[in-house]
């Protein structure tokens, strides 16, 4: 570890606060789920969140959307899943989600506001939704 | 009795920031023979009669630890600089502030251990308190070109951490977070 100086000391400040703001919930209506259960993990879920997270942040809207993990989806076929809930739209699982996929989540779904076709798995079976 | 020297620093500056200072300094000179510091604090100060009875561990002015009967930080301190062949100075001027300065002889077989340096430095800005505080720490090479050797081998240092810079960098040096930040930083000041 080399002396660190007043300024490194600020960046240092300035980088682990962004990193708490990504967790705090307040005032983000935007909500991003991966699945990462072992299936998921297994797909490479850990990859798609942290690219999801970069594409956030390169895009700029980091502030205004909470991304968070869950367990198995049971949709364990098309892992990475991905669940998106932004209010006026409906609530949509995408599966296949891998790494690569994360920026046209970010800028199709979450700014331009038109789905991501050829990932849609729509809701779990009736059966399991508790209506 | 206090087990090591930044024992000792970090009980003088505590009394150095109680004295309502509102700038406290602390200098912390090494070099391959001697540990020598300084605390110099602009506080309410004492007059001759206080400062010899300071140094009496069986006065206390009761107002600290109600109850108790005696003060020792500056006697302990005197003495374990008496037991271990170093020097050891305090001077008082009523209203104005207080110097206390001490010098360790490291290559006495019964100075303490210097302990836990940055640890100390870091619970000494932690301190409560308005006053700020100052430390200037340096570490030379001196002496014999083997004592040279040596020092270089640990490193000379120089360094100074100032609370109010470091607050004012941080946000505040209360939040637990600021705190693992600040402790970081003055572990990193020690690597040279």
């Amino acid at each position: 570890m080399a002396r660190m100086t007043l300024d490194e000391l600020r960046a240092l400040r300035e980088t682990k606060r962004q990193d708490m703001a990504r967790r705090d919930v307040e005032g983000k209506d935007i909500q991003i789920i991966v699945g990462m259960g072992t299936c998921g993990i297994a797909a490479g879920a850990k990859q798609t969140f942290d690219a999801i997270v970069d594409s956030l942040q390169k895009h700029g809207i980091e502030d205004k959307v909470l991304i968070r993990q869950t367990g198995c989806m049971g949709l364990c076929y098309v892992e990475p899943t991905v669940e998106v809930v932004v209010p006026d739209m409906p609530t949509v699982i995408y599966g296949k989600m891998t790494y690569d996929t994360a920026e046209d989540l970010v800028v199709k779904h979450l700014i331009e506001r038109s789905l991501l076709d050829n990932h849609i798995l729509d809701r779990p079976a009736a059966d399991i939704v508790k209506k | 009795m206090h087990y090591a020297i930044v024992d000792f620093i970090a009980d003088i500056t505590q009394n150095a920031l109680e004295a309502g200072s509102k700038h406290v300094s602390v200098r912390i000179d090494e070099s391959e023979s001697s540990f020598e510091v300084q605390v110099t604090d602009d506080g309410k100060g004492m007059d001759e009669g206080e400062v010899a009875r300071a140094l009496d561990p069986f006065y206390t002015d009761g107002l600290k630890h109600p109850g108790r009967k005696v003060g020792l930080g500056l006697p302990f301190l005197k003495q374990a600089i008496e037991l271990s062949g170093g020097d050891f100075s305090l001077h008082s001027e009523k209203g104005c502030g207080t110097e206390v300065r001490f010098r360790f002889d490291e290559g006495n077989l019964d100075c303490p251990p210097i302990g836990d340096l940055p640890a100390a430095l870091f619970s000494i800005l932690c301190l409560p308190g308005d006053g700020d505080v100052t430390i200037l720490r340096t570490r030379k090479a001196e002496g014999s070109p083997r004592a040279m050797a040596e020092a270089t081998a640990r490193g000379e240092l120089s360094y100074e951490l100032r609370k109010s810079e470091l607050a004012e960098a941080l946000g505040s040096l209360e939040e637990a977070s600021s705190l693992a930040l600040l402790k970081q930083y003055v572990m990193s000041q020690e690597e040279g």
